[in-house]
């Protein structure tokens, strides 16, 4: 990976960003999270900001960074969408993959799973078999055809 | 009865309503595409000029359900929009039929995972399975004629 690495206490992400985006980083390449449940590290979850010098004269890629924020259960993080408004997306997807919670912006609510969905499927102790189909059997009911392929098993519920 | 009232004027020929039905319904299959993944490009090649879903009579997708009588569902299919898909199903008229175009509309394919239906006939009846990832338009038009061979036996019957 080309750039460096930094790391960040979680509840200073916005005073480093701020300071990145001075330097001139004027891009969130991307903002993601991992979940290090099954290596048990505290804290858990890691929130990486990558951030790129863009000149928009040339096109050019004049340098990365990566911020790293560790963060544990429950986890809580201010919002950088005042800075890049592209963080309003990615943090909507971090929060409904992996359950991190951003303060200091509205409206923050699912962006690819549906609003009846329970839980955050990226947590490594969202159980791997769980289903919750909106429609469909969840219940073993089969649907009304004769072509419906009852040798199948489908995994429902817990 | 005389044996001349038997026969039929010349130009014409004798069938079961139900056949010449079936017939006329095989030849002229107005599909409805419901794309959503990759398979739609190899839907495209299968319907465009090289491979020529028309010689079939299926040339004439409608991008509407109330006009089709064929929903080919291309592409995986998640639960987030397995809702749509029953609901355009129920809106197309009668008599119709539904295609699961890969892998992925058939069993899930390697997506079992929490966001995937694992096969589109948990939600809608299911008439033809084309596998493959994404598959050949040789295999599209081989389902092609077997749905023909199977309009044409059950598509004729008066509902």
């Amino acid at each position: 990976m080309r750039g460096e690495r930094k790391d960040s206490p979680a509840e200073r992400n916005h005073e480093e960003l701020a300071a990145l985006k001075a330097e001139g980083y004027n891009m969130l390449v991307d903002l993601t999270c991992v979940d290090y449940l099954s290596q048990n590290q505290t804290p858990r979850f890691d929130v990486i900001y990558r951030l790129m010098k863009f000149d928009l004269i040339e096109g050019q890629d004049l340098g990365r960074v990566e911020l790293h924020c560790a963060v544990g259960e429950a986890p809580v993080l201010r919002s950088v969408k005042d800075l890049w408004p592209v963080a309003d997306w990615l943090e909507r997807e971090v929060w409904d993959m992996f359950g991190v919670q951003f303060q200091d912006r509205p409206d923050i609510r699912r962006l690819l799973m549906y609003e009846e969905f329970v839980g955050h499927p990226l947590r490594k102790d969202y159980p791997i078999t769980k289903r919750q189909p909106l429609i469909g059997p969840k219940d073993g009911a089969k649907a009304d055809s004769p072509s419906f392929n009852i040798l199948k098993p489908t995994i429902t519920g817990e | 009865m005389p044996l001349e009232a038997s026969i039929p004027p010349a130009g014409t020929m004798t069938t079961q309503i139900e056949a010449a039905l079936g017939w006329a319904r095989k030849y002229s299959i107005f599909q409805y595409p419901f794309v959503t993944a990759c398979c739609g490009m190899e839907y495209m090649s299968a319907a465009a000029s090289h491979y020529d879903m028309d010689r079939f009579g299926a040339g004439f997708p409608r991008f509407s359900p109330r006009q089709a009588d064929c929903l080919l569902v291309v592409g995986t299919i998640s639960h987030k929009i397995a809702p749509v898909l029953r609901r355009i199903y129920e809106q197309m008229p009668r008599p119709k039929w539904v295609v699961a175009f890969g892998v992925c509309t058939c069993t899930g394919g390697f997506y079992n995972d929490y966001s995937t239906v694992q096969g589109i006939d948990t939600i809608v009846p299911v008439d033809l399975y084309i596998p493959g990832c994404p598959p050949r338009p040789e295999t599209v038009l081989h389902g092609l004629t077997l749905l023909q061979e199977k309009i044409q036996k059950t598509g004729g019957r008066l509902r």
